[in-house]
């Protein structure tokens, strides 16, 4: 049975002009939203898509040394033998034009990364190669009398280890491992540091978000609770700090807690504690934990404050008045109700913990710094951006996994940002 | 017509301070009382001559070669003119990202005509470099601690001597001059230094002796962080740039004493950024000429105790701008300050900072 098709004024099919009427909507949605999605897309995709592949990107031995690459295509570092002659007559023109542009100490440093002394080798490199007449024989002898490392096995196997466009090594410079002859390994005890960061970084992240919220809920309770006038005031209290430049409450809190600082004299003038035995609150942990917790204790107060201010408060007379002490009605009727603010509170601090940089790097000193000092290191001072691309990936990552842990146990539909 | 009047009138402004920007000279330099004294002897001098031109001062001397690179990378150069440490012009020259010069033509000769690279010397250090001043690192100790029982350090080992001196210590966030200090400390000669250095096992002796204070130190990464903290009691000691001490000491009255021994000498001087556009490279070469003479140079050490690079003005330094001081015996090259001392070996450091570097933040960080 032929099912009988609607039809509209017009006389075409209602499914139709139906769809054509949605699909106008969506086309002007995506129009007035065009602007924004273009402009996410050029300023903030790109350049961290961008900036991530730099993690895996290598083709800087390529683009150096193009000959050397190709001639030790057929090599086998197992082999135990040295590359042929050609080789190194590849590798003698390759580093003469490299010089000659000046790239060849680039090439250095990034294989440094991968082996110590290869930024040395290179540099010495540049220097020695003009010493060589082109053409001349026994190139293999002449390149290994201006530097021995010439004649080991290891610099050539690294040389073609990183011949390929692509390279792990970044990663796993990342998380203390390396690639060397015998495959992947974790590197020396004394060299493994990023891993070790990456789990202070948590921890340390655990423990402001965990003090923000412990010195955010009465006050957020207190805000909630109190008539709106007098909230009003306190309310200024928190959102001047908030309003105030970071770098600005960063120095004052050195002010505060170095050793010869507010807080410590005030305890020595108090009589707590002995001059000679000041405490050293700052350019450690310690400090990077007092700052950063009075830093980003607005973020837990203003979610915390919005829906403890949508709870009814009848709820708690009701129990109140079925007999319930002021504890239990606390406990199991106002607080299950506060918890979602909690999560947008704990989310907001604990990710926006995560990536701090300027506040540890002013007041953490060695041991608290965050591995986001570590990125900014080698962003602006190492220049290793790959490395750093690949710790910001893996720092991404983890953000992630935490976020997905949370909606798993927490949920994230019970976020409430108000 | 009156909005198109308009656009003109401002395209038209626009195209003026185009034009006004090109005279802008921008000067990387290390800020605090360093820069203070350029811009006493050579900046407003230099303007003064100059009424069109704009010079901006940037303080991003410490992370000259970093930022360097990365406008080389990303083919944007905005500065006009670097000051950087020895081996910084060295790694800088290595690598194309400073323009090699010819320092008699770029330079004046010296008064009584000897040509300007007889009259450097040894400051010639690279085809690069336009050296400026000799400057030394050095410790700065405070006179006032009770807990030393008026006992005070003598020589560079005291720093680690944390029995007899106890408090905290400031040292540069860098394995340079750090590791020298350690090993001398360690009883390695000063012949030997580099040699040991040159082994894993020379750094990790270096290393495993500032561990015995690592937990006294605090890091500074600018070379104004030291005097601030010795003038707020903060350290009882640390290490940083003469002149910085010379102004803590003498400008601002502080209860601070130097300490010379085992002083590392240091050329510091100016680099030209490669691939500068042609007319800014006129202006650059306008301003090293008139900033290098030898009655500028000579008027550096008005301001700060860093001693001319130039032979020809070493006889010119006299007295301070503002105290009236000799400022003679405040100079790193004075006979008195240098008993024992070191000479950076830029060639060494130039080769191996990427390693050493390396292994030294790892230190830090565990």
């Amino acid at each position: 049975m032929a099912q009988e098709q609607i039809l509209t004024q017009e006389g075409k099919p209602l499914k139709q002009a139906l769809r054509r009427a949605l699909r106008r909507e969506k086309m002007r949605s995506i129009l007035l939203i065009a602007p924004l999605l273009a402009f996410v897309l050029v300023a903030f995709i790109a350049p961290i898509a961008d900036m991530l592949f730099r993690s895996v990107e290598n083709g800087i031995v390529a683009d150096t040394l193009p000959e050397t690459v190709v001639a030790l295509q057929d090599w086998d570092p197992s082999t135990g033998e040295l590359p042929d002659e050609a080789a190194y007559v590849a590798l003698y023109d390759d580093l003469t034009v490299a010089v000659e542009k000046k790239i060849h100490t680039r090439l250095g440093s990034r294989l440094n990364y991968e082996q110590s002394g290869m930024s040395s080798l290179f540099r010495k490199a540049g220097r020695t190669v003009r010493s060589i007449e082109p053409g001349s024989p026994d190139m293999k002898q002449q390149l290994i009398d201006s530097d021995a490392a010439w004649g080991n096995l290891d610099t050539w196997a690294l040389l073609k280890r990183y011949s390929g466009r692509y390279t792990p090594g970044y990663f796993l410079n990342a998380v203390d491992a390396e690639m060397n002859a015998d495959g992947i390994e974790m590197k020396p005890d004394n060299e493994r540091i990023y891993l070790y960061l990456f789990v202070r970084t948590l921890m340390l992240s655990l423990i402001i978000t965990f003090s923000c919220l412990v010195l955010g809920y009465p006050i957020s309770y207190l805000l909630a609770h109190l008539p709106l006038r007098k909230a009003n005031l306190l309310m200024v209290l928190v959102l001047l700090p908030f309003w105030t430049s970071l770098l600005v409450r960063t120095s004052a809190w050195k002010v505060l807690l170095q050793q010869q600082g507010v807080i410590n004299d005030l305890l020595v003038w108090a009589g707590i504690v002995d001059n000679t035995h000041r405490l050293v609150m700052i350019n450690n942990a310690t400090g990077t934990i007092i700052a950063m917790t009075h830093i980003l204790l607005p973020f837990m107060i203003l979610p915390l404050y919005s829906v403890m201010k949508t709870i009814s408060p009848t709820y708690v007379r009701a129990a109140r008045s079925l007999g319930a002490t002021s504890w239990t009605s606390f406990w199991r009727v106002y607080f299950p109700q506060s918890v979602p603010g909690i999560g947008a509170g704990a989310v907001l601090v604990f990710i926006l913990s995560i990536g701090y940089y300027i506040t540890p790097e002013l007041v953490g000193g060695t041991s608290g710094i965050f591995i986001s000092n570590r990125i900014a290191y080698h962003i602006s001072s190492s220049l290793n951006w790959g490395l750093a691309a690949a710790l910001g990936t893996l720092l991404l990552v983890v953000v992630l996994f935490m976020f997905v842990l949370y909606d798993r146990i927490v949920g994230i539909d019970n976020v409430k940002l108000g | 017509m009156k909005l198109r009047t308009v656009i003109m009138a401002s395209a038209a402004t626009v195209a003026m301070a185009g034009s006004a920007l090109a005279e802008d000279l921008t000067i990387v330099s290390w800020g605090g009382a360093y820069s203070a004294s350029q811009d006493n002897a050579y900046h407003q001098p230099f303007m003064a001559d100059h009424p069109d031109v704009t010079i901006i001062n940037d303080e991003s001397s410490n992370e000259a070669v970093a930022k360097l690179r990365a406008m080389d990378e990303t083919g944007n150069v905005t500065w006009d003119l670097v000051d950087v440490e020895g081996p910084d012009s060295q790694r800088l020259c290595d690598e194309g990202l400073a323009m090699e010069i010819d320092l008699n033509e770029w330079t004046k000769a010296a008064p009584d005509g000897t040509p300007a690279v007889e009259d450097f010397g040894d400051a010639v250090i690279n085809d690069c470099f336009i050296p400026q001043i000799v400057f030394s690192t050095t410790f700065g100790y405070r006179t006032d601690v009770a807990e030393w029982n008026g006992e005070e350090p003598t020589e560079l080992c005291d720093i680690f001597d944390t029995e007899t001196f106890p408090g905290k210590r400031a040292l540069e966030k860098r394995p340079k001059k750090n590791l020298e200090w350690a090993l001398i400390c360690d009883g390695v000669a000063k012949e030997d230094l580099y040699d040991v250095l040159s082994t894993p096992e020379g750094v990790e002796q270096a290393l495993a002796k500032l561990d015995t204070i690592k937990d006294d130190v605090i890091w500074w990464s600018a070379g104004a962080e030291t005097p601030q903290l010795l003038a707020d009691g903060e350290i009882v000691m640390g290490s940083t740039y003469n002149g910085r001490l010379f102004s803590v000491i003498a400008e601002q009255n502080q209860p601070v004493k130097m300490l010379w021994d085992w002083q590392v000498f240091d050329y510091d001087g100016w680099i030209v950024p490669a691939g500068l556009p042609e007319e800014d490279l006129d202006l650059v070469k306008e301003y090293i000429s008139f900033a290098t003479d030898t009655q500028r140079l000579a008027d550096q050490a008005k301001y700060i105790s860093y001693g001319p690079a130039r032979a020809s003005s070493q006889p010119l330094v006299g007295d301070h701008a503002e105290l009236g001081i000799p400022m003679g015996p405040h100079m790193p090259t004075n006979p008195d300050n240098m008993g024992n001392y070191l000479v950076n070996n830029i060639l060494w450091w130039a080769d191996h900072q990427d390693d050493v570097e390396q292994r030294f933040q790892a230190w830090l960080a565990q």
